[in-house]
């Protein structure tokens, strides 16, 4: 636990730059969408005040936009708006809607009547009681409703990293896919610190209502702008080019890391999720981005793959893997798997991918047409010889091929097939094989390295240099640790690559990593 | 003064306010008296346009109210409520300044009339700069009122002014209340359902009933005769006491006084009034003097219960 408190300690000083940018952009992030919120949210409330009957359909729909999932609401904003910032403050401020709308009113109608009736009586306009009297008496239940705000928006503000607007999301994020506690704590304690610090600042502010609320009226404002104002800091860059890479590709040695160590390739980078990135890539929001080479929305957004010249993304061959002791209660297994072996390049991958993924076909349409075009296709048997599980991590190119192998079981031998498809991740997945939960699953060479086997950076070096050493090590590995077998790969190679759109790609003349970074340090 | 014609206020099929007219003259206290729902707030509160009236017409000074705008109507017309209706958020001294500042006096006048305002209500100046949750419920409706009478207007309206004090304060308010010179220049609408009170406060009283007027006179009128029989019920339960609130003793010679203790009456009171005023000790009598200032008579406890026999005699004659 003390090693844990070290490292994350050292992690933090070693990335001290940008987790004050992060911590300054979230701040401003919260801050600008508070302040849109306020300046929308507050003559909303006092409108519904005014005309009650308004007030159920108003309210309904800030609730309505309030249960929408934050991460589709940031999907909605992308057609829309784009990347960055933008969307992200407006999703922020629709979420922040919903409290400051409803405490305004309830604020302003809680006002007592007789107070209301007296100022009226006296001859006060409607709008010298609007300000005179009824703000200054609900402005602590509206205060109460921006805390509110204030807490969830600083809350959602990390998920404003998926579509690139930066904030402690990309540390908390980042960490998540890397598997990096200390990164996740990094992004994650400050995140809860701002709402903690926040929360308490405005409960300080409320406190002083009654009395000197009218300087806390006039004092609030200037203070959200002020704070507002941090987003536009960091944001002081330039570069002919925009990237946009996912949070787990900005973290790794085979991924950004990598770029600039080997490549030292500068180019003005935003941290984005993968949902949104080929798109954004597409609608020429970004220029390069990071993805996999077989994914088929390479082929649906006209992208093409840059050259890794220098050989920095490791191998992700694709092969089934394994239990020893499967193999041996299914003697026809191994040589049924192998069937597959070789037969799909990156190109056919990528085509299947795109059918399923972009097209919505079945995946098990998908696998059938494949098997057929190459001749391996065979009704079912309708064995029962016993049963083998197959498992698959939750993404379609897994799907596809876990319905290829099956199809080829029924076909090519009497066991029948139990699926157990969409295990969560790469963990989940192996935990299941290793605990005799399925008998076989595909998985890539990369990530058998990277993630299960994590050897030391060194060993990582000397494996990595070509697809046999990392397939080779690999299958010794594992079947010496774990009594798991590496089949034959598959054929493709689904590793990271840096994409750029085909037509841009062409006219600068940009066919490598290198040619990129040749193009870049062009003045 | 106050001139209200054929006034009508429906609230959908309700009729709260039914063809009333009335009139008030200057300097009068008129009393709008009746049963909760009976419409005489609602009639009030069309007096400074806080409800718009369905039908009829209001003249003020012989304008029509109607035709003025109305934030500008309600600055020349004193309002006292119930619950007081103070801002909270203000202090005393704030919450008395609202009308001098919409009407933009300037900062001295306003401080001077503040204070005049709080030494004639009977005040501490200590209470300028607190806030209305920290009075008793006596002194906030004085506040209530200094706030009603800070720009002078020669109007106010007030509605159940005293109905949320308790008795002992009701009655020092009351006194406070008669006493005030402030008062004496206006001309006042009250409502009450507060039998007492309205005998107690007005120079003339409209009973109410189901939104339309049924009797409209003085007290003794009302007491002594009912125009039917929902009037003489209305005063039956306190009758006796009332009427000893409605009647006076026999004045003084022109220009002369009532003095006890040797300190002056006011002309004007009740048997009711000067009863309270005896402590009932052996001799104790109210001396009575001509305008010379010559004792010419004394009333004790015996002539005033005599000159309420004499009154009664005199109505059961009529």
């Amino acid at each position: 636990m003390n090693e844990q408190q070290q490292t994350l300690w050292d992690f933090m000083r070693q990335q001290s730059d940008k987790l004050a940018t992060q911590t300054l952009e979230h701040i401003g992030l919260t801050f600008i969408s508070l302040f849109l919120a306020v300046l929308v949210g507050l003559p909303l409330g006092i409108l519904i005040s005014r005309r009650r009957k308004l007030s159920g359909s108003v309210l309904g729909i800030a609730g309505v936009l309030q249960t929408i999932p934050s991460i589709a609401l940031l999907g909605f904003m992308i057609p829309l708006l784009g990347i960055g910032p933008k969307p992200a403050i407006v999703a922020l401020l629709l979420y922040a809607l919903l409290p400051i709308i409803r405490n305004t009113y309830t604020g302003i109608t809680g006002v007592d009547a007789a107070v209301k009736e007296a100022a009226t009586a006296m001859g006060m306009s409607k709008w010298q009681i609007l300000f005179k009297v009824e703000l200054p008496l609900a402005m602590s239940v509206i205060l109460a409703g921006i805390r509110t705000a204030t807490v969830i928006t600083v809350g959602v503000a990390t998920l404003a990293s998926y579509i690139a607007a930066g904030g402690l999301g990309e540390f908390i994020f980042g960490g998540i896919s890397l598997n990096n506690t200390n990164m996740i704590l990094a992004g994650a304690i400050p995140a809860a610190l701002l709402a903690i610090i926040f929360d308490f600042l405005l409960s300080r502010l409320q406190k002083f209502n009654l009395k000197k609320v009218k300087r806390a009226a006039y004092a609030l404002p200037v203070l959200i702008v002020l704070l507002a104002c941090f987003y536009f800091i960091p944001s002081a860059y330039g570069s002919k080019l925009t990237a946009g890479f996912t949070p787990e590709f900005m973290g790794r040695q085979d991924g950004n890391l990598g770029l600039q160590n080997k490549y030292h390739l500068k180019i003005h980078t935003i941290v984005i999720s993968d949902a949104v990135m080929y798109k954004a890539a597409f609608e020429k929001q970004l220029d390069v981005i990071s993805g996999y080479s077989t994914d088929g929305r390479l082929k649906a957004y006209n992208l093409i793959v840059l050259k890794d010249d220098k050989g920095i993304f490791p191998p992700y061959y694709a092969a089934p893997i394994v239990r020893e002791h499967a193999l041996k209660q299914f003697p026809d297994l191994e040589k049924t798997l192998n069937l597959l072996s070789g037969k799909i390049n990156d190109a056919e991958m990528t085509e299947l991918n795109y059918r399923t993924d972009y097209l919505h076909e079945s995946p098990e349409k998908v696998a059938k047409d494949f098997l057929v075009s190459k001749g391996l296709w065979r009704p079912e048997r309708g064995g029962n010889s016993g049963t083998v599980r197959i498992g698959s991590k939750i993404f379609g190119e897994q799907y596809i091929l876990a319905n290829m192998y099956s199809m080829l079981i029924k076909g090519y031998t009497d066991y029948d097939v139990a699926t157990k498809t969409g295990l969560g991740g790469t963990k989940i997945c192996f935990d299941a094989l290793t605990n005799n939960q399925i008998d076989f699953y595909p998985e890539y060479t990369g990530t058998g390295l990277l993630v299960i086997l994590q050897p030391s950076s060194k060993t990582i070096d000397s494996v990595e240099v070509s697809k046999e050493t990392t397939y080779n090590y690999d299958k010794q590995e594992f079947s010496k640790r774990y009594n798991i077998k590496w089949l034959q790969p598959i054929g493709f190679n689904n590793a990271y690559a840096l994409m750029m759109r085909q037509k841009q790609a062409a006219d600068l003349n940009v066919k490598s990593i290198t040619d990129l970074k040749k193009y870049l340090d062009k003045k | 003064m106050i001139k209200v014609e054929h006034l009508s206020k429906h609230f959908g099929k309700v009729k709260a306010v039914d063809d009333i007219s009335f009139n008030v003259n200057k300097h009068e206290n008129l009393i709008l008296l009746g049963t909760s729902g009976c419409g005489k707030t609602t009639t009030l509160k069309m007096l400074n346009r806080l409800i718009e009236p369905t039908h009829g017409s209001i003249f003020i000074n012989d304008k029509n109210i109607l035709d003025e705008q109305p934030e500008i109507l309600r600055r020349g017309i004193g309002y006292v409520l119930q619950n007081n209706g103070l801002f909270p958020h203000y202090t005393v001294s704030e919450n008395i300044a609202i009308v001098p500042q919409l009407l933009k006096w300037d900062k001295k006048q306003i401080q001077h009339r503040v204070s005049e305002l709080l030494e004639k209500l009977h005040l501490s100046k200590d209470y300028l700069n607190v806030y209305p949750n920290e009075l008793s419920g006596g002194q906030q409706q004085r506040v209530g009122l200094a706030r009603a009478l800070v720009a002078d207007p020669p109007v106010l309206l007030m509605d159940e002014p005293f109905g949320a004090l308790d008795n002992v304060t009701k009655a020092k308010i009351h006194a406070e209340f008669k006493a005030l010179d402030e008062l004496k220049k206006k001309t006042i609408i009250m409502v009450t359902h507060d039998v007492q009170e309205a005998f107690e406060l007005g120079d003339r009283i409209c009973l109410m009933d189901a939104g339309k007027i049924v009797q409209q006179g003085t007290p003794t009128d009302l007491l002594f005769k009912p125009k039917n029989k929902f009037v003489r019920d209305f005063f039956q339960e306190q009758r006796l006491q009332l009427e000893f609130k409605a009647i006076k003793p026999p004045p003084p010679p022109e220009g002369g006084t009532f003095e006890l203790h040797g300190a002056v009456l006011p002309a004007d009171l009740s048997l009711w009034a000067m009863m309270e005023q005896l402590r009932f000790t052996k001799d104790e009598n109210i001396a009575v003097f001509d305008h010379q200032h010559k004792e010419v008579g004394a009333l004790r406890f015996e002539d005033l219960m005599s000159a309420f026999y004499q009154y009664k005699n005199h109505q059961s004659h009529e």
